[in-house]
């Protein structure tokens, strides 16, 4: 079936377009939909203006049905600019497509009185309608996810780097606090910034905190060994610190073997060892 | 033939490695390094691996092989100076050199070998006096 013409709609939205908007806003404002909390009244009478303005371009030519073409590019970056700032008001996706959707009312009702003799011709113009209606609603929906998804991703990536601090405590000892889930990307990350860090300070030992590890498995464990064994390859030495109750009581029932590493119950305790490690000793008493 | 060259520095032989590490050379220095630690009575092999940045599981088996066969002609050896992108792909391949000692370069390197030497020259002077 090709896509209906919708002359009657095209020429409703050159005609009558202002008698339209006003009864559009005044439905709007009268739903129970309506958030007078998040958005003016004179932003919404302009948010409809110029949907119905880019709307009406859209359907000039009469092709309605795509909506990824060129007559509707308009419609496409207002609706664009849209989603993303009433999610930043506060409104959520159903929120912002129902102003989409609520268009439907007051067209159909204009049709109807226009087209109230000729109920085959009207069908087909509600069905044209309803359809473009529909596909720019939830275009909305889906420019409000691609946002999240953008956002998500790059919180991400930040978490990812900012999460692996390797920190100098001292001269030649190396700290690096662990907090959050264990994963292998991460896990990959900690030991190569670890590794350049040896490299780069010229540190004997490196204490690798685990308080902030929620939970240990057997890959969470091997990693750790993975980055103590490359540590002492490079001619460093590595102390694990902050191993709590649970976690111990994980790692004997996983039987993962940690008799070669060297295991602190807390940071300070570690670099107590490490301060002894390399010859250095903390006089409580010392004279300035 | 292509060589690495053993330096002897005292009572320790020196090896530096600056050329692209092949399968040949590999075995080349092996046989080379136990004859010399044999003639020159060597107490300590320093084995500097600062500019070898690929490495692959029968380099790794070499350097713990002339580790295990040093101790075994009573010589200690330390590895110095490997770089992090070696180490990460040695763990990876389950090659953790155990019982091979390690520096983060050729400085610490001989102050560890001699610290190990000295410790085994006096365990040696106990035993005599005993």
């Amino acid at each position: 079936m090709s896509p209906p013409a919708l002359k009657t709609l095209s020429s409703l939205m050159g005609a009558d377009s202002a008698k339209l908007l006003a009864d559009w806003s005044a439905r709007q404002l009268s739903a129970l939909t309506a958030r007078p909390d998040l958005i003016k009244e004179a932003d919404l009478r302009e948010d409809s203006r110029q949907f119905l303005n880019a709307f009406g371009r859209g359907v000039q030519d009469g092709s309605a049905d795509d909506i990824n073409g060129p007559n509707w590019a308009d419609a496409r970056d207002f609706l664009g600019t849209l989603s993303r700032t009433r999610a930043q008001l506060g409104f959520s996706p159903a929120e912002t497509a129902t102003f989409v959707f609520s268009l439907k009312e007051p067209v159909f009702t204009a049709l109807r009185d226009k087209l109230a003799d000729k109920p085959a011709m009207l069908i087909d113009e509600l069905w044209g309608t309803s359809r473009v209606i529909d596909k720019l609603g939830l275009y909305t929906v889906e420019v409000f996810q691609q946002s999240r998804e953008e956002i998500i991703m790059r919180q991400q990536k930040e978490l990812l780097e900012l999460s692996t601090p390797v920190v100098k405590l001292w001269d030649g000892i190396l700290a690096l606090p662990l907090v959050g889930t264990l994963d292998s990307a991460r896990a990959q990350v900690v030991m190569e910034s670890l590794l350049q860090k040896v490299v780069d300070t010229g540190s004997e030992i490196a204490i690798i905190d685990i308080t902030g590890v929620p939970t240990v498995d057997t890959l969470v464990a091997q990693h750790l060994l993975k980055t103590v064994a490359a540590t002492r390859l490079m001619g460093a030495d590595c102390i694990i610190s902050g191993i709590r109750p649970q976690i111990a009581q994980t790692i004997v029932h996983l039987g993962v073997d940690l008799a070669d590493v060297t295991t602190k119950a807390t940071l300070a305790d570690a670099f107590a060892i490490a301060l002894e490690r390399t010859r250095r000793t903390i006089d409580n008493d010392a004279k300035p | 033939m292509e060589r690495i060259p053993i330096l002897k520095m005292g009572e320790f032989l020196l090896v530096t490695i600056q050329v692209d590490m092949h399968d040949q050379l590999a075995l080349v220095l092996q046989e080379d390094l136990t004859t010399r630690i044999s003639t020159e009575q060597a107490r300590g092999v320093l084995l500097d691996i600062s500019s070898l940045d690929v490495v692959d599981s029968f380099i790794g088996r070499m350097i713990s092989n002339i580790s295990g066969m040093a101790r075994v002609l009573d010589a200690e050896t330390v590895v110095t100076g490997m770089r992090p992108s070696v180490a990460i792909t040695l763990v990876e391949l389950g090659l953790p050199l155990d019982g091979v000692f390690t520096a983060l370069n050729v400085e610490r390197g001989m102050e560890l070998l001699r610290r190990r030497v000295g410790v085994d020259k006096l365990r040696r002077a106990r035993i005599g006096r005993a």
